[in-house]
């Protein structure tokens, strides 16, 4: 389609003058939005800059206090997320909705039963129906597997289905590629082409800006609770979107420097280690951390990075093995020692193990310094020094909060992993251990955690950074472990490393390369 | 962004009462409820009484004096004050469980171990001066008590076992130790039915009325010593991270398994002073029948007041004045004072459903401004979380 004829075709779904005020916080400020049917367009905007207040007040799930919908030019009040799924508009969730014991067909059923009669569910054409459906948009889906056992791909797939069965003509996806793999990326937005070229109406929401420019016909780009610009993919780049998004200009990748390593802080040797069902996780692992230097481990999820990493930060008991620091032997220390002995973990999953989201943030602040001089004398708490503390903190780190009093759970996740970031940061440290530190996190904040790392390297600290993205351990690592089934397999020089051999390393461990060494030693 | 600027008085006011409202909504709601549910129930139990002449200002008259025995005369109120000392005790071990995202289903099993330690002490020293017999004898019902919540402490800490099983079990225990030694060693030899000597000099001075004893004053000091703990006190803060998150306190150096055994202890203990103040209070002597259900209707005080120290005063107050205004209520109207485990029950049950409340009656939720992360947890289930906002 000619852009001259898309701009002829009325929009399917239009957004006038949204605004939507929380105390202390405009949320959507007279946000115009316009999506003219068969196009894909993206929202782009960093974390809590007003993207998921917007779907929630067009999927019904918020009121707005000011503006209109209008639907194919009609105006309309969606009151309700079932009145949204009546006028055609669904929503498939970054975390899904379905449930993983019943199988894919009676999952799309759920709230749209094809019924035989007024008991029965008719289960015969459902099938037939949701085999069509797939095939219309390009794959083949088993009804009666059980959801919970496919992976994370297709059970996207079945919410999209699922959105179709119940004829939704625009379809909003919240972050969809979040939680898949590249391949699964790449599939799951053939699917979406396919689903515009029918004619349906997608928004696609997403901070991450190179998935953006590929798959959007045009983008709107929101910050702070305001549209701030609409671009189509050709007239524009990473480097412009990230300008937009964050308001200023953005360093995409940090300027990391050269290191330059001293002795080594954090030693492991031989270290084994079981998960919580008694699977041996870490088989043998040695590794050197030296001060001033960042070590990246690269791996996929699952390969016995979690215990590696609980292991050395006091989490878990080794079974096997030494950690040592600084010379002084600490296997099997507790999570406090080691925070005593200077060393700090930013973990991977912050809501399950970084914050308290229902305490303040202040709380959150000073959750492993709590019992100790400023902030606590004998068994009392010092709140002065807590608050004063707190306030200096969100200054500093530039947290964006209305106090340092409100609960972490009302943050948004940029802010909440600054918070852990800047209480884990803040003491002089001998190792930092970081956890996939930027996972879901806009390109503002992840510039912000790369830069500070940086700075912490550069001052001196040992850094251990697991993570999954390979774009991430690339960028910041002065040298690089990739861990494959519980062992390092390679270490290798961070700036020199070359993206597909630990792309492969990552995948197979290298198991070619023994047959290959035998083959030129033969 | 800074914290929001000084408004003006009658905004920072009216802000103030709607954040009071917010507070005490659902369970005024709920208290509403239940005395209409109460009425209903009132009004069908005249229908199936034969030869009675149906009388719909019967709940009126009903209402009228259960709020007349329990506050209508000096007395009543200290009537009144004397029904929610154990209350309020209970009402604070329950809810320091719940801060720790513990379950302490064992009040009542707590509550009985303190009376039964209180009482085999206080016999003991019954002819000692009263100043250094009442502390001994408190001390040992506290000591029996926090056992009782040691317990399945240790247990859950040790190897998991979830504490609203042992404290259960716990529970029944309580009861048949108390029934085997009361009719046993601990016996008034030749005494017709089984029944402990009195505590004499152990016995708890009045201080109020005929029968105001100084309890009320014990328990209003615990609820100072709960918040300060709670809220002013790095351990408290340890309690209240291992209840809310335990996996992230694991991680920020606490021992989730250290707070949980010492938790359930100090529940225990305050559930045990309740007994204490119950036996040394009012009854100075233990039957085999020693049982109210003081333990059970503090976890209904503790839900009530969401587990906030200070709250649980008025919400033990509340249930407090009705046991003791319910046997004026069966006088004067002729209702059962049983009528009163109904009214407290359908409390408890309207608060259960606080969400469909809140919906009907549109209410907001006292953190809805806040957004999420406002709930507190009460106790980390089998299967889930179960939270009441």
């Amino acid at each position: 389609m000619t852009e001259q004829g898309e701009a002829l075709l009325a929009p399917a779904l239009e957004m006038r003058g949204i605004t939507k005020r929380y105390p202390g916080v405009v949320a959507n400020d007279h946000i115009d939005l316009d999506v003219r049917p068969g196009e894909i367009h993206a929202l782009l905007g960093e974390n809590g800059a007003g993207k998921t207040t917007l779907m929630n007040v067009l999927y019904g799930l918020a009121k707005p206090d000011e503006g209109e919908i209008l639907l194919d030019g009609r105006s309309v009040k969606i009151a309700s997320p079932s009145d949204a799924i009546v006028r055609g508009i669904d929503m498939v969730h970054q975390h899904f909705m379905l449930v993983p014991v019943l199988t894919v067909a009676e999952n799309i059923l759920l709230g749209e039963e094809t019924m035989a009669n007024p008991v029965f569910l008719d289960r015969k054409r459902a099938r037939s129906q949701i085999i069509d459906l797939g095939r219309r948009f390009g794959f083949e889906i088993d009804p009666d597997e059980k959801v919970g056992s496919l992976s994370v791909g297709w059970q996207q797939r079945v919410e999209i289905l699922k959105a179709l069965y119940r004829h939704a003509k625009i379809l909003v996806l919240d972050e969809p590629t979040a939680v898949l793999t590249p391949q699964e990326t790449k599939e799951i937005f053939t699917v979406l082409r396919r689903l515009a070229a029918e004619g349906h109406s997608i928004i696609f929401i997403s901070h991450k800006l190179y998935e953006v420019l590929e798959i959007a016909d045009r983008i709107t780009v929101i910050r702070r609770g305001r549209v701030v610009g609409e671009r189509l993919p050709s007239e524009t780049n990473e480097d412009d979107l990230a300008e937009l998004m964050v308001g200023r200009e953005v360093q995409l990748t940090v300027d990391r420097g050269e290191s330059h390593p001293a002795g080594a802080v954090l030693k492991v040797e031989g270290l084994h280690v079981r998960d919580d069902r008694g699977n041996e996780m870490v088989r043998g692992v040695d590794l050197e951390v030296r001060a001033g230097e960042i070590l990246g481990i690269a791996g996929v999820a699952g390969n016995g990075q979690d215990e590696l990493v609980e292991a050395i930060i006091g989490l878990r008991k080794p079974h096997a093995g030494t950690v040592t620091l600084d010379g002084a032997d600490v296997t099997g220390h507790t999570p406090r020692q080691m925070n005593e002995a200077r060393v700090a973990y930013v973990p991977a999953d912050r809501h399950r193990f970084g914050l308290i989201l229902s305490f303040p943030l202040s709380d959150n602040l000073v959750l492993t310094t709590y019992y100790r001089s400023p902030y606590a004398r004998g068994i009392m708490r010092d709140e002065a020094a807590i608050r004063r503390e707190a306030e200096a903190t969100v200054a500093k780190y530039d947290i964006r909060t209305p106090s340092a009093t409100v609960k972490a759970g009302t943050l948004s996740g940029g802010n909440q992993q600054k918070a852990v970031v800047a209480r884990e940061f803040s003491a002089d440290l001998a190792l930092l251990v970081l956890d996939q530190p930027t996972r879901g996190l806009d390109v503002g904040s992840i510039e912000f955690i790369h830069k500070q790392a940086i700075a912490k390297r550069d001052a001196g600290t040992a850094i251990l950074l697991v993570s999954a993205e390979l774009d991430e351990i690339l960028e910041m690592s002065d040298r690089i472990g990739v861990m494959y089934r519980g062992e390092i397999v390679r270490v290798l020089d961070g700036p020199t490393a070359d993206k597909n051999e630990v792309g492969i390393l990552m995948a197979t461990g290298g198991a070619t390369q023994p047959a290959h060494e035998a083959e030129v030693s033969a | 962004m800074t914290a929001t600027a000084p408004a003006a008085p009658t905004r920072s006011l009216r802000h103030a009462a709607r954040q009071l409202w917010s507070l005490i909504a659902i369970p005024a709601v709920a208290i509403l409820l239940s005395l209409v549910v109460g009425s209903v129930i009132i009004l069908v139990s005249e229908l199936i009484i034969p030869d009675h002449a149906f009388d719909w200002t019967l709940p009126i008259t009903a209402y009228k004096a259960l709020l007349e025995g329990s506050i209508g005369s000096p007395q009543a109120i200290v009537n009144t004050l004397v029904a929610t000392t154990p209350l309020i005790l209970g009402g604070l071990s329950v809810a320091l469980g719940f801060k720790a995202g513990l379950f302490n289903i064992g009040a009542q099993g707590q509550f009985l171990m303190g009376a039964l330690g209180a009482v085999i002490v206080g016999v003991m020293v019954a002819t000692w001066p009263p100043i250094v017999a009442i502390p001994i004898a408190v001390a040992a019902g506290i000591l029996f008590g926090a056992a009782w919540g040691f317990i399945p402490g240790i247990l859950k800490a040790v190897s998991g076992a979830h504490e609203v099983v042992t404290t259960i079990m716990l529970n029944y225990i309580a009861v048949a130790i108390i029934a085997a030694l009361v009719s046993g060693p601990l016996k008034v030899p030749g005494s017709p039915s089984p029944i402990t000597f009195d505590v004499g000099n152990a016995a708890f001075p009045i201080v109020l009325g005929k029968n105001g004893h100084i309890g009320i004053f014990i328990a209003l000091f615990c609820v100072f010593l709960v918040w300060f703990v709670l809220y002013r006190t790095t351990w408290g803060f340890q309690v209240r991270a291992v209840g809310a998150n335990p996996d992230a306190a694991r991680y920020a150096g606490m021992r989730p398994r250290v707070v949980t055994t010492l938790t359930m202890t100090a529940a225990g203990a305050l559930a045990g002073l309740a007994g204490v103040c119950v036996l040394l209070g009012v009854t100075h002597s233990m039957t085999s029948a020693f049982g109210t259900t003081v333990g059970f209707d503090s976890i209904s005080v503790a839900l009530l007041a969401r587990s906030d120290p200070f709250a649980i005063v008025p919400a033990a107050l509340l249930f407090g004045g009705m046991r003791a205004g319910a046997g004026l209520m069966q006088i004067q109207a002729q209702i059962p004072a049983e009528l009163v485990d109904v009214l407290q029950a359908t409390i408890l049950l309207f608060l259960i459903m606080s969400p469909v409340l809140r919906r009907v009656f549109r209410l907001r939720s006292a953190q809805s401004a806040l957004g999420a992360g406002g709930e507190t947890t009460i106790t980390k289930s089998y299967g889930g979380e179960t939270v009441v906002r």
